[in-house]
């Protein structure tokens, strides 16, 4: 590792590995480093021996779990939407070649003390018990109106102005309820808490798009997920940079990150080995004194025998219970895959109970998720911290990523890829197709013979 | 993608598998397809960049051809840093040393172990001892691997990518080995077929064009 390169990148979260995928495409030096003999950092999928390891001391899984290699057990739960934009990362950079994902079967919504199927779309919703007689016809209107806007079409604007009204406002104009304005911010804008009512209303028109045209694409819901479990993604984009030159180094402890007379990045040291770099990229672990803490989430992975009940006994489920609904701030999110995504043995189902920690009792909060989950077989919650980095990099190389938050899909570490990549390179990020394997081989090929 | 499908021209059933390499830096993994798949060889050719996998078709009979997705380790291998998705869904193993190298061999040993603890049961593992041009500094007496392949139920195979020499046969052994029968092949590969009983998975590139007009209603 006694090298220079141009970048050094801590850590293999999925932001890390896309990171490093991109750069090692453009042709920069990266080294890799995760101090865990495991990709993925906080965002990995850990199987039986490394979850216990991590939650139980080390102790031994009951043998009536199975197989060691049948568990992927994701440590943040997240699913991705169909039409966001990691989505396009992966096919632009053909990564899915490496990754077979599934549909998310259906997502509910807890409401009045009933689980409901969140409408995919106005038909739905005209037909769904969650909105009254009423109010059905009201939704609809908003709901065309939501997918007829045209920006440079001020007949489809019904005299709203998204960019200077607050979504409160919209809401009030088409006349929606309370339990509407939760019902669409938080089943289907998917915010956890209340600050979107007050924010401008394009954000929150922006995922609501991003939500319909989500359940468009593959039908059931606007969900997918990787076959696996989600730490196949840092691992694909990790490929992606070792096949152009990036060099990895699991099991490998940073023991100092080293600066030059003016506090810029100059390297890092691990035991007797030094490398250098002009760059480095990292998640918020490896920098504690360059991060802050804004929040933390409380997350409990349970391993269930059954199905979560009434949701119809399907494979995998969204379930999201609004902060109203158990007098709370944020919401509490309940994430379920089994054996179906190859993320545990046969017969088992791993859902994942989460929320923002609002009190000194975490694991407190998440009753009202457990709860809904039936008989748990085992349990295993941790309280984590949200770090984010104090300064952008500028001034010291340093580009640090920020801690996974409780949302249920990947916008926001997108945001922050983005935002780093920026930082790190001084260019917007603009997504090139790479070639696919049989283009390379048969470019491959073609300049055999030239 | 279907397990098997008809290859226009001489409208024979294709099987496909992925194929993962592995073995000690240096040992010839990625000259030994570039030879089966181009047959090119180069005699100072850089680590494994640039290249996520290549495909070559063999043909077993008349009727049937084996595809091999071939998996090349781009490096990871170097501080045992592969990641478990390297062998995911792989159905047949070259697990390579260098037969002037005896420590390589060694290597190509736990590589074999590593595969029976993580990848599936069934998959065929062929053992490689190549750069067998250079005899003369040979280190790893054939009869000594071929007790061991024998031992583990491995093929093995001495080849040189730089002559090519063997680099066909081995290929053309392992592609008979592989279970042709489309509903087993069914049942044990995740990728490219319709896995699980639910529901077949869905093809993220394939919609996106579709899907492109914004909104979807």
């Amino acid at each position: 590792m006694e090298e220079n390169y141009d970048v050094i990148v801590l850590g293999t979260g999925l932001t890390e590995c896309v990171l490093s995928g991109l750069l090692s495409v453009e042709g920069k030096k990266v080294l890799h480093i995760d101090r865990n003999d495991y990709y993925g950092g906080e965002s990995a999928s850990l199987n039986l021996t490394q979850l216990y390891r991590r939650f139980r001391s080390g102790a031994d899984a009951p043998e009536s779990f199975g197989r060691d290699r049948d568990y992927n057990v994701d440590l943040i739960p997240k699913f991705m939407m169909a039409n966001e934009e990691l989505v396009r990362v992966l096919t632009h950079t053909d990564v899915t070649r490496y990754l077979e994902f599934k549909q998310i079967d259906g997502s509910f919504v807890y409401r009045d003390g009933r689980i409901s199927k969140v409408p995919a779309n106005e038909m739905e919703a005209v037909t769904s018990p969650l909105i009254g007689l009423f109010e059905k016809r009201r939704l609809k209107k908003f709901l065309e109106f939501i997918q007829n806007w045209k920006d440079d079409d001020a007949s489809t604007h019904n005299g709203v102005d998204l960019d200077r009204m607050q979504m409160i406002e919209v809401f009030k104009k088409f006349g929606l309820e309370t339990g509407t304005q939760d019902f669409l911010g938080h089943a289907m804008a998917l915010y956890t808490d209340d600050e979107f009512l007050h924010r401008p209303a394009r954000e929150t028109y922006d995922r609501l798009i991003l939500y319909v045209s989500s359940v468009a694409r593959y039908g059931k819901s606007p969900y997918i997920y990787p076959l696996y479990g989600l730490g196949e993604l840092p691992q694909g984009f990790a490929r992606l940079s070792a096949i152009y030159g990036g060099t990895y180094m699991l099991d490998k402890p940073v023991s100092e990150i080293l600066y030059d007379d003016e506090g810029k990045f100059k390297g890092i040291r691990s035991g007797d080995e030094k490398a250098y770099a002009k760059q480095v990229i990292g998640d918020p672990s490896y920098f504690p004194g360059k991060v802050k803490t804004v929040g933390r989430v409380v997350r409990a992975i349970c391993l269930l025998q059954h199905p979560i009940p009434n949701t119809g006994d399907i494979n995998s489920v969204q379930l999201i219970i609004p902060q109203k609904q158990v007098n709370r701030k944020n919401d509490i999110y309940i994430a379920c895959v089994s054996a179906s995504h190859n993320v545990c043995a046969k017969d088992y189902y791993l859902a994942i109970v989460s929320t923002i920690v609002e009190t000194e009792i975490p694991e407190k909060e998440i009753l009202p998720g457990l709860q809904l989950l039936g008989p748990i077989t085992e349990k295993f919650v941790s309280v984590s911290d949200i770090n984010v980095p104090l300064e952008d990099g500028t001034k010291d190389q340093v580009f640090i990523s920020k801690s996974y938050d409780a949302s249920s899909h990947f916008v926001s570490i997108m945001e922050d890829i983005r935002d780093i990549y920026k930082r790190v390179t001084g260019d917007e990020l603009v997504l090139k197709r790479r070639p696919r394997q049989e283009e390379e081989q048969a470019s491959m090929a073609a300049g055999q013979v030239s | 993608m279907s397990a098997h499908r008809n290859s226009g021209a001489q409208a024979a059933k294709v099987f496909n598998f992925k194929l993962v390499l592995l073995g000690e830096s240096a040992v010839g993994k990625s000259s030994l397809v570039v030879r089966f798949v181009k047959d090119q060889f180069d005699d100072y050719r850089e680590s494994t960049i640039g290249a996520a996998f290549f495909t070559q078709v063999v043909p077993v009979d008349d009727s049937t051809s084996v595809k091999f997705e071939i998996w090349d380790t781009a490096g990871q291998e170097r501080y045992k840093s592969l990641a478990p998705m390297y062998y995911r869904n792989a159905q047949c193993a070259v697990v390579v040393y260098d037969i002037t190298q005896s420590a390589s061999f060694e290597k190509a040993k736990t590589w074999v172990k590593e595969l029976q603890r993580q990848a599936d049961p069934d998959i065929v593992i062929a053992l490689v001892g190549n750069k067998n041009d250079l005899a003369s500094r040979r280190a790893v007496t054939a009869e000594e691997c071929q007790t061991y392949a024998d031992e583990t139920g491995l093929l093995f195979q001495e080849t040189s990518a730089k002559t090519g020499a063997n680099v066909g046969d081995l290929f053309k052994a392992i592609a008979k080995k592989m279970p042709l029968d489309s509903q087993k092949q069914n049942q044990r590969t995740g990728r490219n077929s319709s896995s699980g009983p639910t529901r077949p998975t869905v093809d993220l590139s394939g919609s996106e064009a579709a899907s492109t007009g914004n909104c979807a209603c």
